[in-house]
């Protein structure tokens, strides 16, 4: 004979997923390192904001990439031109990464650097601006793109992403002049859904406008520093430099 | 379709949820709250869920899923409001951005609904001193094994 009977759970849906992203966040705060989830839908220009950045960055901070990637590892061979560590994780059918594959490439990485001598980790999610939103993977700051040619109406339409994105960067400025991309406008449907983010329109091909995103994330590289350095770990040199300069 | 994925996490919960029992239970209904600003569409969880726990131990398990509205709250004028959006996701009144969500985020397991097979325990033995007790029958046959003592 069987009782029938009821069990309140109230607990998220996503549990297994949240619990892994945590796993991942304490090693990062142990080792002392800012983890970066940047999202965008397929070629906004993430591999390329990321050269650019990680060109700019390469003398400031130690850093690594994640790069997803659904198949091939061409985004993943491009980024080690930068000369940084990266590993790739190619997702298959997965159109995200989720916290257990960015735990797998924590693993891989571990092979080629000691993670706790890094400064930044970026993780290049899977192009995509639905699924990347709703799957922590333990980040610190979630950076999403939009490119000018996307339309000035995709913050409404995917609004679940840009409201959790800390930062949005609206990229491919340089081709203002032959696109009906009305900046104000873009910049104002990101508000609308998100009034705090930082927004800063990009080009990462002549290079106008990174100045102000390397600021921004300057500022919370220092905000972040500050009490969740490894206590253990001596401060780079370079790291102090830029935290006081910044 | 990252609700395959969400199933993925949704299964591992109920095996948790499973391991805390000492019997495994027969799960009949999972409800879930899914909130209208997420990225989960219901009817594809649906799909997912029933063929995923095809021939495992959650085989027959339903989901029911319950819609949350996306509720804002108006800092300007302190208005509760339904965001949509045509508008912008802007309070109707005074034209302000979506600053705080009241709901409309969910993603829970709100309750489980299931049957526990009895347990048959030792027998008991009778009180010499108590008074007689009427027998009990039970209408339906027990299947567990017997109790080993």
């Amino acid at each position: 004979m069987h009782m029938p009977t009821s069990d309140t759970v109230n607990l998220s849906l996503l549990a297994a997923n949240d619990q892994q992203a945590q796993h991942n966040r304490q090693h990062f705060d142990a080792w002392g390192l800012f983890c970066i989830n940047v999202m965008s839908s397929p070629g906004a220009g993430k591999t390329v904001l990321l050269e650019q950045t990680l060109c700019s960055l390469h003398n400031t901070y130690a850093m690594a990439v994640l790069e997803g990637d659904m198949t091939t590892q061409l985004d993943a061979q491009r980024l080690a031109g930068s000369g940084v560590p990266v590993v790739p994780i190619t997702t298959g059918r997965a159109c995200h990464l989720d916290a257990a594959m960015v735990s797998t490439g924590l693993h891989l990485l571990r092979q080629q650097c000691d993670p706790a001598s890094l400064d930044l980790l970026w993780v290049e999610n899977v192009g995509n601006l639905v699924c990347p939103a709703e799957f922590a993977v333990g980040e610190h700051c979630k950076l999403a793109l939009l490119s000018v040619t996307e339309g000035d109406d995709k913050p409404l339409k995917y609004p679940v992403m840009f409201r959790e994105a800390d930062c949005v960067l609206i990229t491919k400025i340089d081709l203002l002049p032959h696109v009906p991309a009305d900046l104000e406008r873009m910049g104002h449907h990101v508000r609308q859904v998100n009034p705090h983010c930082g927004v800063f329109p990009v080009s990462a091909l002549t290079g106008a406008g990174l100045g102000d995103w390397l600021a921004w994330l300057g500022q919370q590289l220092q905000a972040k520093g500050h009490h969740q350095r490894n206590p253990q770990r001596p401060t780079s040199d370079r790291k102090q430099s830029a935290l006081t300069t910044a | 379709m990252h609700e395959v994925d969400m199933t993925r996490c949704l299964l591992q919960a109920l095996e948790d949820w499973r391991d805390q029992h000492p019997v495994q239970p027969q799960v009949g209904t999972i409800h879930l709250l899914v909130g209208e600003f997420t990225c989960v569409e219901p009817s594809q969880l649906q799909l997912s869920f029933a063929a995923a726990v095809k021939d495992t131990w959650l085989a027959g398990a339903r989901l029911s899923i319950a819609s949350v509205p996306l509720v804002g709250k108006c800092l300007v004028c302190g208005n509760s409001y339904r965001p949509n959006p045509t508008s912008g996701y802007a309070s109707p009144c005074c034209g302000h951005p979506l600053e705080t969500i009241l709901s409309g985020r969910e993603l829970k397991i709100q309750r489980i609904d299931y049957s526990r097979p009895r347990i048959c325990g030792p027998p008991v033995q009778a009180n010499p001193c108590s008074q007689p007790t009427p027998s009990f029958v039970d209408p339906s046959p027990c299947t567990c094994p017997p109790a080993t003592p």
